[in-house]
């Protein structure tokens, strides 16, 4: 038996043409000293839970190419950046203040001391898939805002992981920015593993662009551990998006090297065997030999990338060190815009009990 | 009519009456109506709002008027519709949203609680969420499952919401415009029963919209009510009045923030006091109030704070409705018990 289709139902998602990275070699000594400064300071957090500076910690070794490279290409002033909690280095290459990011795993503040209307960097999101659909909406708002004088539109890009495309949300989100067509990168990176859980129990058809074609959406794959291949895809998907073509996903093929928090215990679930046979080559390695053999950077350049890499850890880790409890107030300050005359009295009531000590 | 409004109107060639005979249906729509046109920001979406109006017609023409980009029906997904209008409010818009049931608001519930109910409170005030966000609310029409919920308590105990419920169309229409100014989040519980009874309406004169309102004075006892139950407590006081009994009935409309003082204050002259909400018993917003008010009124009380409410079991089916939801003789005995209490 077969229906006969009313209307054309298939659909062909296009193609998203992505050319080779066009990079200065100063903006490859950029890309490389991003990638150096991401990997000491990500490094460098685990240590300073060890030592008590601060509680907890969600490593991204391993990511900083997709990281890096994606935000490389996003537009400052423009666009808009919807994380999650393991984007030390899109936060880092976005130009956030790290001491403010960092404020989140010091347990200052939830979702981190920085502003995010002016850095345009969301705060830092639990709910993996939440803010997937936070970057649609705003997305649609630049569509109704209209082109600008270029005749382009802002655009989001929303950062989520393998495991967070088993959200429903992620499946809203994607079916929403379809329907919209809104300016909206997607950008999965596919690191493995969802906590202890490996992709293939965590997603179904193979991979979340497949998944993606499915909307019509145009999607690339890419090599998530190399900085240039990334870049590249994120430039172009950018520049679709930014067109007024509709919502672009980008895969980024990539490993998690640590485990997922400094809570974690990987060697429950893998050995260190399977870590470096499937982690494959390190990304930061890999970018630093292919800039040497390009001519491109020296001992010398990379001894300076170490040298700077280490004196912004330093500087953040005392200004992590430093920064103090917010003052109590503030806990009912930011409920709401017009606080309510219950939570006013809460907050008198607080403050009397707990300043006459 | 108040002088101002007289004095706007002198000189207008015809004058349009202020105060008009409408339903509630009808003035949330002309409140939405007059919000987009007063603020270009204003956004209606959900399911079905466009060229239907919505399954109640609450935003009946509103697209023909302000445009598919303005008012627009998104895909069927709850969850999509709220996260969605997170990034509006983020992008300067002030979204308001329309989930098409109470019991639909579930599967949205981390949009709602997780990032509507914290995103100014994890931005620092940066990132504020002016989303008003509709939801027909409450039961009597028999509807399906799902279609009849009274989920106040829910969305009251979430810190960074606020809940409004109006009783009448007069309400419905001026809360709805403050509403859609705030630049909080509003969950706005549209009471659907209500939907289509006339009643005078003076869309200019919005009189006080903070807080609580008595709705009917009285000194023997207070009748706390929201939504859908203040039209039940006003026809229990046209009852309890035959009987020599003078029921004050307070129509709480905002359910947080909650106004203990009005309450307080009527409590002080009846020295009674019963909630009345659809809601179960357990945990609903009926403690809370008899909480704040034994708290604020203990020595004047002659009565514990008496509660007729749902019971503790889901919305039931339309041929048990009526067994569920407080109706008259519910209440008219929680008159009775308060009025002869005595203490032990």
């Amino acid at each position: 038996m077969s229906i006969a289709p009313r209307h054309e139902r298939t659909t062909t998602a296009p193609t998203l043409e992505v050319p080779a990275a066009e990079l200065t070699v100063e903006q490859q000594r950029e890309l490389y000293r991003l990638l150096a400064a991401v990997r000491h300071l990500d490094v460098s957090a685990i240590a300073w839970q060890r030592q008590g500076i601060i509680p907890g910690y969600a490593p991204g070794r391993g990511q900083e190419a997709a990281q890096v490279g994606s935000a490389f290409a996003l537009e400052r002033g423009s666009d808009f950046v919807f994380p999650t909690y393991r984007e030390v280095g899109v936060a880092r290459a976005w130009g956030v203040d790290m001491v403010a990011y960092m404020s989140t795993h010091k347990a200052t503040w939830h979702g981190g001391l920085y502003d995010p209307a002016a850095s345009r960097f969301a705060p830092i999101q639990a709910v993996v898939g939440g803010s997937v659909l936070h970057a649609v909406g705003w997305a649609h708002g630049q569509t109704l805002d209209g082109r600008k004088a270029d005749g382009t539109l802002n655009a989001a890009i929303s950062y989520f992981g393998d495991g967070a495309s088993s959200q429903g949300d992620v499946h809203e989100a994607m079916n929403f920015a379809a329907i919209f067509k809104a300016p909206v990168i997607f950008f999965v990176q596919n690191n493995g593993w969802a906590i202890s859980v490996p992709t293939e129990r965590q997603v179904a058809g193979g991979s979340v662009s497949a998944r993606a074609l499915g909307y019509g959406m145009a999607t690339v794959q890419v090599d998530g551990n190399d900085v240039e291949a990334v870049y590249a895809a994120t430039k172009a998907a950018r520049a679709y998006a930014a067109a007024g073509h509709g919502p672009v996903l980008i895969e980024a093929m990539t490993y998690r090297r640590g485990p997922h928090s400094t809570s974690d215990d990987p060697g429950r679930y893998r050995s260190l065997e399977d870590e470096r046979t499937d982690g494959g080559q390190d990304p930061v390695d890999r970018y630093a030999e292919a800039l040497r053999t390009a001519g491109v950077a020296d001992d010398e350049f990379f001894a300076q990338a170490l040298a700077e890499a280490q004196a912004e850890e330093n500087a953040i880790r005392e200004g992590v060190a430093a920064m103090d409890p917010r003052p109590g107030t503030e806990m009912f300050d930011f409920v709401f815009q017009e606080p309510t005359g219950a939570l006013r009295a809460q907050a008198n009531h607080w403050r009397e009990e707990s300043e006459h000590v | 009519m108040s002088e101002s409004v007289i004095e706007k109107q002198a000189g207008a060639a015809y004058p349009a009456p202020a105060v008009e005979e409408l339903s509630m249906q009808k003035t949330i729509n002309r409140a939405l109506a007059d919000a987009l046109r007063a603020d270009p920001k204003v956004l209606v979406l959900g399911e079905d709002v466009g060229q239907l109006g919505g399954v109640f017609r609450v935003t009946a023409d509103l697209q023909a008027e302000f445009g598919a980009d303005r008012v627009f029906d998104t895909p069927l997904a709850e969850s999509g519709i709220l996260g969605m209008s997170v990034g509006l409010a983020m992008a300067g818009y002030h979204p308001i949203p329309e989930v098409q049931f109470d019991g639909f608001a579930y599967p949205a519930v981390n949009q709602i609680i997780a990032q509507i109910g914290r995103l100014n409170y994890r931005s620092r005030g940066k990132l504020p969420m002016p989303i008003t966000l509709r939801v027909p609310s409450f039961g009597g029409l028999r509807a399906p499952e799902m279609h009849t919920e009274s989920l106040e308590a829910l969305f009251a105990h979430v810190p960074g919401l606020k809940v409004v419920s109006p009783a009448n169309p007069h309400q419905a229409y001026h809360l709805m415009r403050l509403a859609a100014t705030m630049p909080d989040p509003v969950m706005f519980l549209e009471p659907k029963p209500r939907y289509w009874q006339k009643e005078a309406v003076d869309l200019a004169e919005p009189g006080m919209l903070d807080g609580a309102r008595i709705a009917r004075e009285g000194k023997h006892v207070t009748l706390v009510a929201y939504g859908a139950m203040v039209a039940r407590c006003l026809q229990v006081a046209e009852l309890a009045a035959e009987d020599g009994i003078q029921v004050e009935v307070v129509d709480l409309r905002w359910i947080k923030p909650l106004d203990i003082a009005t309450l307080a204050g009527s409590v002080a002259k009846t020295k009674r006091a019963i909630v009345v909400h659809e809601a179960p018993l357990t945990a609903g917003m009926g403690g809370e109030i008899a909480a704040q008010l034994t708290q604020a009124c203990f020595d004047l009380l002659k009565a514990p704070v008496e509660r007729v409410t749902g019971f503790d079991v889901p919305y039931p089916s339309g041929d048990l409705e009526d067994e569920y939801v407080p109706n008259v003789d519910r209440i008219l005995f929680g008159i009775q018990r308060v009025l002869e209490y005595r203490r032990g």
